[in-house]
């Protein structure tokens, strides 16, 4: 039992430095308020004041106010009994998850129907597509991915490592911190504040502040597995440590710009032409190799196991797997930039690597797979593991499809269609959005002390509007993209365009209502999850407790159920 | 030295260091002696005791 015994000094330190933090950062907000003239900066500048002032309420109430300052209803989330894990954080991460996680899959159909029907962007500037899109990406990738691997990685560490959650006040700052950098991030998308960059939209001065809560999470990460005490660190927690060092790293270099001044919201990249399009692609590929893969691997590879109850099929292969992985994504950007300014040395060195990274995925999923030989019955008896399974099937399929994709013949028909847009949902909806699912059915009861989830049936049914939401999306992108690449490149016998631009949107009309019934389907799904995951939060069942198996119930309820058949 | 000197040799450099670093991983990982490490390391996840601390009662 890892019990840590604070003394009373290091907790009112603890206290004490949390609560300056919070009364600088107060300063800072109130400073900047009143110094620009930038609505926007003003406008972040309260919202962080705001936050700044409730975080030093609440730990100034918490270290030095009476006891009923922490009231039974917030303690249902909030609790953090010391000397055990720190569960507290990740209860309120896992709620974050499933919010976020619907709010992105909703703004993600408005825009599916939009494109559909482009009359629903209502001709206002804050809901049209290009300030919306970011709303959608940044949501779903950043708000929902992110918090599922904030929140995992501070499980899986803790109980891998056997020891209590780094830092006192430190998990809660990052998973505030984090959510005020969304908030920012979000608002300011839709008050027109981008610096333009595909998945890196935020400006400088939220990137400042999302870089020191990276850092804080890292420490808090490193920290925890320093006073481990198992000897050996669970693979799992090399993935997390890989996706949160090098997403420091991607972030910091990607977004090195000069603002015009400290009170304005407007910056310029100290990168120009292709020097700026590569950075920004080494960016964008390995959030994609680092963020969307690297972490849910993680997730993969603790909570499949975990589930089904067997080991991983070959640790072996998952240290081959990690390792090959780091080594070969770093280098596959350049495939986003072929025939462009990009030397032509480097588009191909971009798609050998991809190519090559056929080999950690496959090998990757395979270990995933497997680890259910001898247990495929549970495919059958437990949709949560059935989530989890077809997710890593995506996950094959969809790392199959990009170095396909990569490879410039391919591409060359391919990029800037709505293939890519396929391919990048069979990955995010199919292996990142039904892998969180997974771990999220697996936490819920395990974190509120619940014997199962309120309803599996329920589960069932996320699990078929998600799948079938996936294959409508997907099959629809194939059509409407090989559809666009093919017009493109029509010529008549004078050598014409056969088609004009306008004619290759029209033919996208019906493939667009298509992908948004299937995003409607995933986006009814994660209602269904919000609904189950409430139900069971509050203790609530539905009667289908005994078919459900016994490793859906919190750990230390299990001796005394009966091993569901 | 010239700048296309430098490129090359630290190009070298890397080329050798990087397939080090992964050649000595993969040695890690199939060194027959790491087997029972290895063994034991999968099941930590699995492990009845690693939940213990999972204790604190919200009732």
């Amino acid at each position: 039992m890892p019990v840590i015994n604070r003394s009373e000094e290091a907790v009112a330190a603890s206290d004490g430095f949390a609560a300056l933090g919070g009364l600088a950062a107060l300063a800072l907000g109130a400073v900047m308020a009143v110094q620009t003239a930038d609505p926007v900066m003003r406008f972040h500048a309260i919202l962080f004041l705001v936050a700044a002032a409730l975080a030093t309420g609440t730990i100034v109430l918490h270290a030095f106010g009476p006891d009923w300052a922490a009231p039974a209803s917030v303690s249902l989330v909030l609790q953090t009994p010391s000397g055990v894990y720190s569960d507290g954080v990740i209860r309120a991460g896992l709620i974050a998850t499933v919010f976020w996680g619907v709010a992105g899959f909703l703004i993600g159909d408005i825009l599916a129907w939009q494109l559909a029907y482009p009359a629903l962007n209502l001709d206002l500037p804050w809901t049209n597509f290009g300030r919306l899109r970011p709303v959608h990406t940044s949501a779903v990738v950043f708000a929902f991915g992110g918090n599922a691997l904030i929140m995992t990685s501070f499980y899986v560490v803790q109980r891998t490592c056997r020891a209590r959650l780094a830092g006192n006040w430190a998990p809660w700052f990052v998973f505030w911190g984090y959510q005020l950098f969304l908030v920012m991030a979000a608002t300011g998308y839709l008050l027109g504040v981008t610096q333009g960059k595909e998945y890196a939209e935020p400006e400088w001065y939220v990137d400042i502040w999302l870089t020191i809560v990276w850092v804080v999470y890292l420490l808090v990460f490193l920290g925890t597995i320093w006073r481990r005490q198992e000897p050996h660190i669970y693979v799992a927690n090399w993935f997390y440590l890989a996706f949160i060092v090098t997403v420091a790293m991607l972030h910091i270099v990607n977004n090195i710009a000069v603002p015009i001044q400290w009170t304005s919201t407007k910056s310029y990249q100290i990168y120009s032409g292709v020097q700026d399009a590569m950075t920004q692609w080494w960016y964008g590929h390995n959030a994609v190799g680092f963020f969307l893969t690297a972490g849910f691997l993680a997730m993969m590879y603790y909570f499949i196991p975990k589930r089904v109850e067997r080991p991983v099929y070959s640790y072996r292969l998952s240290i081959v797997h990690f390792w090959s992985l780091i080594f070969l994504y770093i280098w596959a950007g350049p495939h986003h930039l072929h025939y462009t300014a990009l030397p032509d040395w480097a588009q191909t060195l971009g798609m050998t690597f991809s190519i090559m990274l056929w080999m950690p995925s496959w090998g990757g999923m395979i270990n995933g797979l497997m680890t259910l030989s001898g247990a495929w019955d549970k495919l059958r008896t437990d949709p949560v593991v059935r989530l989890m399974v077809v997710s890593v099937a995506f996950y094959g399929m969809s790392t199959f499809e990009g170095p396909v994709m990569s490879i410039k013949a391919v591409n060359s028909l391919s990029h800037y269609t709505d293939w890519t847009i396929g391919h990048v949902h069979s990955g995010a909806l199919g292996w990142v959005g039904m892998v969180s699912f997974g771990a999220i059915y697996c936490l819920t009861p395990w974190l509120w002390h619940r014997r199962g989830l309120y309803s599996m049936w329920l589960v069932e049914w996320h699990f078929w509007l998600a799948t079938i939401g996936i294959l409508l999306y997907i099959t629809s992108m194939w059509v409407a993209g090989i559809t666009q690449g093919l017009m493109w490149r029509a010529y008549d016998a004078l050598g014409f365009l056969q088609y004009s631009f306008a004619e290759t949107v029209d033919a996208m009309h019906w493939p667009y209502v298509i992908r948004a019934v299937g995003g409607l389907l995933f986006l009814l799904g994660g209602l269904i999850m919000v609904y189950n995951v409430w139900r069971t939060i509050l203790g609530h069942q539905c009667g289908d407790l005994a078919e459900q198996p016994r490793v859906a119930a919190a750990p230390e309820l299990r001796g005394a159920l009966v091993p569901a058949e | 030295m010239t700048y296309e000197t430098v490129t090359v040799y630290s190009q070298i450099a890397s080329l050798l260091l990087f397939a080090g670093l992964f050649g000595g991983a993969v040695v890690y990982a199939l060194w027959p002696g790491n087997s029972e490490q290895f063994r034991q390391a999968a099941r930590v996840p699995l492990r009845k005791d690693d939940d213990a601390g999972n204790m604190g009662s919200t009732e």
